[in-house]
This record gives C-alpha cells, structure tokens and sequence, in this order.
C-alpha cells in the first residue's frame, strides 16, 4: 500500500507572533465556554424543577442565563476556535504564513464584539435568546457585538484566501494540500452563508435599535435569520471535520483512504448551502411546496456527513488494524483508546451519529410538527454541537495546548477520564430532553416558574439534570486540565500536527483538478440560492414594518 | 476497496432517497399537512396591530364557532402573555380548524400530545385543521420564547 503525505511543507514552523494571535482566539474562546457552561448547568437544572440560577452573581431570569448560554458557546465560542483553528490548519497545510495584521484585526473584532453583546446581555438588556427573533428588540450594542463577531470570520477568510492565491503563483499545476483544502473551503462555505445574519442585523435590526427605523417585517428577518441559521451547523461542524479527516487518522496511527472523497464532502456543503426553511415548517407565510423541495436539500447535505462517516470510520479501521485489531469490529477496540485526544473525539463520533439521524427526524417535515419548539430539539443539537463539537473541540486541545505551550499534557489518565464522562453526561442529558420533547415538554421554557407541567414530563427532566450536572463536571475537569498543563505539564521539544496521509494521492490530471476551484462551486451555489429564497423574496419586497413589538423582553 | 466506496455511497444515496419518497407520500397519500398560508394583516407604521385585527375577519370574532355541520372554527389571538381566548370548547370528532394569529411578538401554539404545533408571527394567519377523538382536557402552551413570563402563557381545550 503506497501512500503519499497530504501536504509536503515538512518542517515547516510558524513563526510565533502567528502562532500567538492563533493560541489567544482559541484560549478566548475557552474562557467564553467557561462562562456558559456555568449558564448552562441552570437550564438542565430547571428541567429538574432545582433552581440554582437565582444563586448565579448578576443573572436574574432564566431566559437572561440562556442567552448567555446560547450566545457564548455557540455563536463566540464556535467562531473563536473556527477563526484560530482553520488559521493554523490553513497556514500549516500551504506552509506559508497568513496575513498576521488581518488575523490579529479578526481577534479584535471578535474580542470587541463579544465584549459589546456580553455587556447587552449581562445588563439585561438582551434577554432575547440566541436566535434574537424580532419583534423582539434588544440594545444596539447587542445587534454591533454579532455583528462585529460575523466580520471576524471575513477577516480571517480573506487571510486565508490571499494565502491561497500566493500558495497558486508559487506552485503552478499543483493541486492545493488537502488539509488547507479543507479548512478554506468551510469558510467559502461560510461566507456565503453568513450574508443573511449581516443583512438580517446591518439592514433591520441595528437601525431599528437605534430608532432609525419604525419597524422590522418579522417574517423576513426569520427567514434571513434562518438562511444563515441552518449552514451556522455546519460552520461548526466542519472544522472538526478538519480534525477528524486531516488529523485524528494519524494520531490513530492510520491513513486517510481517499483524498478526491474527501473534497467532494468539503465541496457540498459549499453547493448546499440554501438549506434553512426547514427550521421554518410551521411558518404561516411560507408555501408547501417551497417546504417540501428544502427537505429535498436538507436530505442531501446529509450524505457528505455519510460520507464522512465512511473515510473518518475506515482509517479508523486501517489504524485498529495496524495495531493488531482483527474481525469484523475487532480494530474499534485497538485504536489508541488511552489517547485522550483520539478518545475524545471518537466518542464524539459516536454522539454524532445519533445527533445526525435525530437531525434527520427534524428535517422531515411530517415529523417535524410534533416535535417543533419542544425539548426534543436542544436534545437533539447537544448530540452534535453540545457533544460531536464540544467534546472534539476538548479531545483537539488535548494536543493543541501542548503544542501551544510546550508542556506535556497534565495527566492523561484524567483528561480519559473526563472525556468519558462529558460523553455519558451529554447522553443521560440528551435522552431526557428527547423523551421529555416526545412528550410534548417545550423548550426555551422556564419549568421552575411554569404555570404547567405535565406529569409525563418529570423522568425526563430528572434525567436531563443529572446528565446536565455530569456534563458542567466534566467541563469544569476539562479546564482545571489545561489550567494545570499550562502550570505544571513537563517541558517538551516543540512539536507539529498529527498530519494524515492518504492512500490516494490526488490526480493533477483529468477532471479532478477542477475540485480546487472554488469560484465554480461558489457560484452553483448561488444559483441554488437564488432558486430557493428568490421567489420568497420577491414575494417579501419591499418589507412590509410593523411597529409590533417588545423592547428589553 | 474503491469498491466498497462506491457501494456504500449508493447505498447512503438509496436512502436518503427512499426516506424523502416516504416523506412525500405521508403529506400526499396520508395527508399529513403543515400549517400553510391563510393570509396576511398588515399593520402600518404607527397602527395598533391588535385594534386592526380586531377589525379584520376572522379575528373580529374570537372564539369557536360552527361553520357547518360537524365542522369548527377556533379563532384565537395570542398576545404577551396569554391567548384570547384561554379556554377554547369543541365537540369530540369534530373538524376543529384553529385559525390565529399574534398581536405582539412571535408566539407558538401548541397542544402537547397532538400534532396542533403552529408559530404565531405578527401579520401573519396560521391555520391548521385537527380532529380530537378522545374527550378530555387538553393543555395549550405557547412554545416560542416571548419574554419574561413565556412560561405562563397557557390555555386549555376542552373536548366534550
């Protein structure tokens, strides 16, 4: 079996100014999942009927510690480890260094932004969830700090594509490296998919919180919320997909099987961006069969996560192998399982799994109506971004750190330890939601203060607040882990990423070349989104404002 | 191997396939419907959403009433932080249309247990038909995040 490295720049070293800007979006972005994770322990909590938020310094409703808890980990903490991540990834992958000034202008917008929508939100001035539906108003510094947050990703885009565009004219007739491939292509992705969130709050909201404008059009901004809304996922998702393609096979001690696989997965997402109606089913204004062809979409940017599933699971299987695994499933239980960093994320796999096929049940719009708004839906994200994400994003910094500091890992047996727990937790607490979901229990719902409860419901909220405990406890492990790599890890040589070879080299003759064109992909993509939301548009142009509406919920 | 590939790729698209062709024929053979158009109402800038509506057909007749033998009309306007009416009364095996609509921000409108599962978005009438076989009480909440007391926006329906 040949194989052939997925980017030859060996030995390539970033200078450490870069590498710093790198470290502090990724440790900013820690700081951020501290805070919301504590916020988070009080939602599971309250689905016991337990009330620990009124205890909690400055937060004074349940609904002011959800914002904080849905804005900090998935809007900033996603986007700081994207921004430094796919930086390094990207950087590492040409074997060039980006642009360091657009990449420390990135850190700042986001740092300023986030600064700007805590302030909001600490103030109470804000309490209006992470998906801001108008007509509900929040502060103006609210709607600036998301915005700002959006601008730090096309900072960091733009760096990543001049690095690009430098990488061609040096490297004629070479395809890109793959790991660069991919880290690029999930910010193309993502910018295309952003537009709605920056139009939704430049044009409507930011205005109107000033008293620019009279009023919002509440269905249009939903669904320019929803067109980012939905590929948000998969701005989240993909750079572990990064992680689990170009890094966790090596570290496993396997190979990537097929590098053209792997870009076409990359490249779908980009094609299938316009996937975001079917978090708007039950919308009045919006037709059946608009509704029906998005499920379409929606079913299909389910297949490059199969795929996905088929590359990251056999090099898997190469690694078990190698070390002597033998049968059918006898190699799952020889891949390095006392590695924490692999440990981590193959039991993020695992929750993704499920966390996909409940995604699926959302997606069908039959299903949908009775699970629509109720618990059953956070269930289903805390499988992939609460675990798929979360825990990969824990399992990457068990090596990351390390390589940041030069310190050896502080003890692996208890980073195991925790890895294994954040996983058991995330699934007692997801299963509850999901029960309690089936049961009609709603989300978004302050159950201590209920003026309802259903007697269906209890097991279920009993379950989610136990997993929900064991989840904040492993969080908690997990920073006092990096805490103490930081203070007390052995000194270590410096070190590089876990970069993985493929068996397939990629062709620079034929048709596959074409893959590296992004421009192509980009514009199908366009055309799909003009299919989609043009006639809805259309349709909603010019927005009709309505002075409806509640400031400060 | 490419084999392999090749096969679970088919495989992962039949599916795929097969479950959107069960999706279509659970809304058109089964006629499992979502909660479609009924309509607009626009309020103008400076405009009071809620006395328009009051003034606009259905909403200026709150409330349940029989359209036809065995069928019903359950109009209900949901506002900060209730439903008008809060206790909506329809007969066993009847066709009960619940046609509403918000006069504020987003509300939902959910009956727990049944398929009855619409968002309220001001300006706009969401309508969707149900038929309750068993009598008994049933809970309506609100299920989208409305502000400070979200959690006490309930009704109830009663099937006789």
């Amino acid at each position: 079996m040949s194989t052939s490295i997925v980017s030859e720049p060996s030995g390539f070293a970033l200078p450490q100014s870069q590498l710093n800007v790198i470290k502090w979006d990724i440790y900013f972005g820690f700081a951020v999942l501290a805070i919301g994770v504590i916020m988070g322990l009080g939602q599971a909590l309250g689905y016991a009927h337990v009330n620990v938020v009124k205890y909690y310094p400055v937060v004074k409703s349940y609904y002011q510690g959800l914002t904080i808890h849905g804005v900090l980990n998935a809007l900033v903490l996603t986007t700081a480890f994207a921004n430094g991540f796919l930086a390094l990834t990207t950087a590492r992958g040409l074997g060039r260094k980006l642009n360091n000034a657009l990449l420390q202008a990135a850190f700042w917008t986001l740092f300023v932004g986030s600064i700007l929508a805590a302030y909001a939100m600490l103030a109470g001035k804000a309490s209006v969830l992470y998906t801001f539906y108008p007509p509900l108003e929040a502060d103006w510094t609210f709607y600036l700090g998301l915005a700002l947050v959006v601008v730090s990703t096309w900072l960091t885009s733009a760096a990543q594509l001049f690095a690009l565009r430098a990488w061609r004219k040096d490297h004629p007739g070479e395809r890109v490296p793959l790991l660069a491939f991919m880290s690029i292509a999930t910010y193309v992705m993502w910018d295309i998919a952003s537009v709605g969130l920056a139009v939704e709050v430049v044009v409507f909201l930011l205005p109107w919180s000033l008293g620019l404008l009279p009023g919002v059009d509440p269905m249009l901004d939903r669904t320019l919320f929803w067109f980012t809304g939905h590929p948000i996922v998969y701005f989240w998702l993909l750079p572990i997909y990064v992680s689990w393609y170009g890094l966790i096979p090596k570290q496993a001690g396997g190979v990537l099987f097929s590098d053209t696989l792997t870009r076409v997965a990359f490249l779908l997402f980009i094609l299938l961006v316009p996937v975001g109606f079917h978090h708007q089913f039950v919308d009045p204004g919006i037709s059946g069969g608009l509704k029906f062809a998005v499920a379409g979409v929606t079913f299909a940017i389910f297949f490059p996560s199969l795929m996905t599933a088929f590359s990251v699971m056999y090099a898997l299987e190469i690694a078990g192998r190698r070390r002597g695994g033998k049968g059918l499933v006898g190699w799952f239980f020889t891949i390095p399982w006392s590695d924490p960093s692999v440990a981590a994320q193959v039991l993020a796999m695992i929750a993704f799994l499920l966390g996909g096929i409940s995604g699926l049940m959302n997606a069908s719009y039959t299903m949908n109506m009775e699970i629509h708004n109720t618990a059953f839906i956070p269930g289903h994200f805390h499988l992939t971004i609460g675990c798929a994400v979360a825990l990969s994003y824990m399992g990457i910094a068990y090596w990351l750190v390390p390589y940041f500091e030069r310190r050896e890992l502080w003890s692996r047996r208890l980073a195991l330890f925790q890895a294994f727990l954040y996983f058991f937790g995330v699934m007692i607490f997801s299963r509850g939601l999901m029960a309690g979901g089936l049961e009609g229990m709603p989300r978004r719902t302050d159950m201590v203060h209920a003026s309802y409860a259903l007697a269906a419901w209890k097991i279920p909220g009993i379950m989610t607040g136990i997993g929900g405990t064991l989840m904040f406890t492993a969080a908690m492990l997990f920073f006092f882990i990096l805490v103490m790599t930081k203070l007390a890890g052995k000194e270590i040589e410096p070190s590089d990423l876990p970069f993985t070879a493929t068996v397939q080299a990629p062709p620079t003759v034929g048709w596959q070349p074409r893959l590296d064109r992004l421009g192509y992909w980009v514009l199908a993509s366009l055309i799909l989104v003009v299919a989609v939301y043009g006639p809805f548009i259309l349709g909603h142009f010019p927005p009709r404002l309505t002075t409806a509406g509640l400031l400060y919920p | 191997m490419e084999r392999y590939e090749k096969a679970f790729l088919t495989a992962c698209a039949a599916v795929l396939v097969i479950f959107l062709c069960a999706l279509g024929y659970g809304s058109v053979g089964m006629g499992v419907h979502l909660p479609s158009y009924s309509g607009m109402i626009y309020c103008d800038v400076g405009q009071k959403l809620r006395k328009v509506l009051r003034a606009t057909p259905p909403f200026d007749h709150i409330g349940v009433q029989q359209i036809a033998p065995g069928k019903y009309q359950a109009v209900v306007i949901a506002q900060t932080w209730s439903f008008t009416p809060d206790e909506i009364d329809v007969p066993v095996d009847a066709d009960v249309s619940f046609v509403a609509t918000s006069s504020d921000v987003i509300h939902g409108f959910f009956i727990p247990g049944t398929r009855v599962n619409m968002m309220l978005i001001p300006g706009q009438v969401s309508e969707f038909d149900y038929r309750f076989t068993k009598p008994g009480e049933y809970l309506l909440i609100c299920q989208e995040y409305c502000g400070r007391l979200h959690h006490t926006m309930s009704g109830k329906v009663v099937v006789k």
